[in-house]
């Protein structure tokens, strides 16, 4: 019998769990991931179009950095992405599957729209401000929160109940861009108060979006230290690792799941404050435009850390910018940049693989 | 053709990530033999076992069998070899019968009536007592066991590998496999069981085979060991084996339990109906087959467990006279009561720490919610860390290494620390010494002894009756949900404590 197994062979490769990886050799590997997804992309970019990888880099480069009008449009778009990653950061770290943010901006987006058309004039512009913040909060808030509350009464699955909440989101503000639509007929809301600009961010130290920056730093600095430092950020570490500890401990986590997603879902409502009055001046269904679950890979890459997640934002954004001026440039199908763009991210996302195992070719490589 | 030996190892080294499973372990199993493997938890016995068994693969060494050398790399090259393992854990599906988790995987062609009729000769020739029409739903964990067996045999294997057989099995059921393991040796097969109870090891078997931190430490004829000399060479240095009893100091009723019921979610009866008490300055144990109601118990009273309507359990502190209800309570209300409950459970990394966080964040578990800061304050929980670290000897990189990271036994130590330095009034346990090795079980019957000594009611929920009897004063059976009775630990015997596990009295026998 024994006879049969004689000449199996030696596994090629096996797969070991590293225990843990110095933090320069981490970020080596992602330093290499990123270099060999260029390469990669170069060939692609070759067998499609025949053109010089380098000069459609350069050509991305450029897109992103090279005026200081693009590079603001870059800054713009990252605190958005930012914002929005930021507000996700304590529901995932509670490893509560919220894929609403979508929703939640629209939802605050709607309040601020809604503040600037029947307000925009009537109030003084502090006070509006200060309506616009608080409505477009509570929106947020109130749609992260009742798939939280239905979570912790009836036990309802949050992934499918924060995706449906977003279709709802969508339809109540096509139901709106229905009311507001300017000029008739046009099906768009078009620019809000294109000559008052009431509700508008004012330009500060002579740059457009320097008050964005400003929101989106300091709520970036304060999720930080909420949730590495606090009390509530403490019952969401514990919560997001085992519910059973988090009772044994005498955390009441229905009230830390609905807390949580009020927070997360305020801030997603801010996000849509900014996107409205800060940048678009508008609102339509595409005011949100994906960035609600692009956020997912932001938050999750960053591993919940707010501040590593400025850096994801930024290189997220950079290519997309970067995508949309080759496509434009060298006549691409603005697919062939996103092909560009899916390399990129799967060899950062695959390179979290080699960080946590290690790969032993033969059965000498063992030592 | 007849071979020296029936499996070899030479030189086997297994390495996951830094840790070192198994170093250079050589090794041989007769034909006709029953070796046990013996070694605490983490000395690589089940590791070792699985590069037989094609779970794993050696980084380096050789593997013969019948002195011919193979390569092991999946569970069928190791079924090719004859070689078949019994796992610790099950791996049965449930709604199938007996007869078709025999034949699930096999290629062969065969009805299932042909199956159940090999099935049943297996049974006659080695004395089984299995229905193959049976659903595994439908048995007990010891049937569940025979059926495991079975499968292995079903498949023409001749060497057996048993992983820990008895830590799910009462002392009658433990009887009962090894007469069967018994029999297979006389039909000449080899069977090798990994354990850690000295007493089974040289009941049954024919050598011993130790292993200390993945290092082959030697092999010796049973009918030369003693349980201490064993012992050494699975420690490495002598070792004290009574565990202190005193006798109790002023015992003071501390926690009335009564009428206490509580139901699973198809309304079945997982506790009930237990009445009993709890005495300060005494340890009382609690023994049963697992799943009898023992975590819903502890729970309850922990304030972690719906329980059903008319149940009550009543804390009297030391200085007062009117006892308190605890029931409808969360942990944390029982706490805001000024009521010091600590409680080990049996999932420490799953309830009662949290692994990804270090030693420091895991010991404000319970208090971080102290103080008005909106802040969580970190001198404290730092501090009572590195306290613990020394004084329990806990072998950890630092107070922020993730808990996760380290053994189970310093993963208990952690805990155990955190609760008995809450000063608790009731110290609950369950499974406390599960998976420790002889050093940290050791320090842990200590550390409860002490709290004993200092007028603190301890529960310990235990598995291996051994230990109960030496340990505890009192000992509660549970019996299918139901309390069993009572006996004093002094005066009671393994066996009887073992029927009340097994056979619910009757009212008449109560008489």
């Amino acid at each position: 019998m024994a006879n049969k197994v004689k000449h199996h062979r030696e596994p090629l490769v096996r797969i070991v769990k590293r225990d843990s990886m110095p933090v320069a050799k981490a970020i080596l590997i992602r330093a290499i991931a990123i270099a060999l997804s260029l390469v990669v992309c170069a060939v692609v970019i070759y067998a499609i179009t025949k053109m010089n990888p380098l000069k459609v880099y350069a050509t991305m480069f450029e897109g992103a950095f090279g005026s200081k009008r693009r590079i603001w449009m870059l800054v713009r778009d990252t605190m958005m992405m930012l914002c929005i990653g930021v507000a996700l950061a304590p529901a995932f770290k509670m490893r509560f599957w919220n894929i609403g943010a979508e929703g939640q901006v629209l939802m605050g987006g709607i309040a601020t729209a809604a503040c600037m058309i029947y307000l925009g004039d009537v109030l003084p512009t502090p006070v509006l401000f200060a309506v616009m913040v608080i409505t477009s909060c509570v929106c947020g808030a109130v749609w992260g929160m009742i798939p939280a509350i239905f979570k912790s009464r009836f036990n309802t699955n949050e992934t499918l109940f924060t995706l449906m909440m977003n279709y709802v989101a969508i339809q109540i503000t096509a139901y709106c861009v229905s009311i507001w639509e300017n000029p008739y007929g046009s099906n768009t809301v078009g620019i809000i108060n294109p000559q008052t600009k009431a509700g508008w961010f004012p330009a500060l130290f002579g740059e457009q979006y320097m008050i964005n920056v400003f929101i989106v730093a300091a709520l970036t600095i304060a999720m930080f230290f909420y949730l590495r430092s606090s009390k509530h950020g403490y019952e969401i570490s514990v919560v997001g690792e085992s519910e059973n500890t988090a009772r044994y401990a005498g955390i009441n986590v229905s009230k830390v799941f609905v807390r949580t997603m009020i927070i997360s879902g305020a801030v997603a409502g801010l996000a849509g404050f900014i996107a409205v009055s800060g940048v678009s001046h508008t609102i339509s269904t595409d005011t949100a435009g994906g960035r609600g679950f692009t956020a997912i890979i932001v938050a999750w890459l960053a591993k919940f850390n707010t501040f590593t997640m400025v850096l994801i934002s930024v290189l997220i954004i950079f290519l997309e910018k970067g995508a949309i001026e080759i496509a434009s440039k060298f006549q691409l199908s603005e697919y062939a940049s996103k092909i560009i763009t899916g390399i990129i991210l799967f060899f950062i996302l695959g390179s979290e693989f080699f960080i946590n195992y290690k790969l032993i070719i033969g059965k000498k490589g063992a030592k | 053709m007849e071979t020296k030996t029936a499996i070899r190892l030479s030189h086997v080294t297994k390495t996951f990530g830094p840790v070192v499973a198994n170093n250079d372990v050589s090794l041989e199993i007769r034909h006709g033999e029953i070796l046990s493997l013996l070694g605490e938890n983490g000395s690589g016995k089940t590791t070792l076992m699985n590069m037989l068994s094609g779970i794993y693969y050696p980084d380096s060494g050789t593997i013969y069998v019948n002195d011919e050398e193979v390569t092991i790399s999946s569970p069928k090259d190791a079924f090719d070899c004859g070689i078949g393992m019994i796992h610790q854990h099950f791996k049965l599906v449930d709604v199938f019968s007996a007869a078709e988790n025999v034949i699930l995987g096999i290629d062969e062609k065969c009805s299932s009536k042909e199956a159940e009729e090999r099935i049943t000769d297996i049974c006659r020739k080695y004395g089984f007592d299995i229905d193959p029409k049976q659903k595994v739903y439908e048995m007990s964990v010891s049937q569940k066991q025979t059926l495991e067996i079975i499968k292995v045999l079903y498949r023409g294997a001749n060497i057996l590998i048993l992983d820990e057989p008895t830590a799910v099995l009462t002392p009658q059921e433990t009887d009962k496999l090894f007469d069967i393991i018994k029999n297979m040796r006389d039909d000449g097969k080899s069977v090798i069981i990994i354990t850690h109870k000295l007493h089974e090891v040289l009941r049954i078997s024919d050598r011993v085979s130790i292993l200390r931190r993945g290092e082959y430490v030697g092999t010796v004829e049973t009918k030369d060991a003693t349980a201490l000399s064993l012992t050494e060479m699975m420690v490495g240095k002598k070792v004290e084996l009574n565990i202190d009893r005193p006798e109790p100091v002023d015992p003071k009723l501390r926690l009335e339990i009564r009428n206490l019921t509580v139901k699973n979610s198809e309304g079945f009866n997982v506790l009930d109906n237990v009445n009993f008490d709890i005495y300060s300055g005494e340890i009382l144990g609690i023994a049963g087959i697992s799943g009898c109601g023992q975590k819903e118990l502890l729970e309850s009273i922990a304030g972690l467990q719906m329980t059903a309507p008319g149940s009550s359990v009543m804390y009297t502190a030391p200085d007062a006279d009117e006892p308190v209800q605890l029931l409808g309570k969360n942990p944390r209300q029982i706490k805001n009561m000024g009521i010091s409950l600590s409680f080990v459970p049996e999932d420490r990394l799953g309830m009662g720490l949290v692994g990804s966080m270090g030693m420091t964040d895991n010991m404000m578990l319970k208090s971080y919610n102290e103080g008005r800061s909106f802040f969580t304050e970190k001198k404290a929980p730092k501090e009572l860390a590195e306290r613990i670290m020394q004084e329990l000897e806990v072998i950890t990189p630092g107070v922020n290494t993730p808990v996760r990271r380290l053994s189970g036994g310093n993963v208990q130590k952690v805990l155990v620390g955190r609760e008995i330095a809450a000063g608790p009034k009731v110290l609950m346990t369950a499974y406390a010494v599960r998976g420790l090795d002889i050093n940290t079980s050791y320090t842990i019957y200590r550390l409860l002894n002490e709290q004993k000594k200092a007028g603190v009611a301890v529960v310990y929920v235990g598995e291996d009756l051994d230990v109960l009897m030496e340990l505890c004063d009192k000992i509660l059976v549970l019996c299918g949900g139901k309390l069993n009775g009572i006996v004093d630990a002094k005066t009671s015997t393994k066996e009887e404590v073992g029927l009340l596990m097994t056979h619910l009295r009757t009212e008449q026998e109560e008489k």
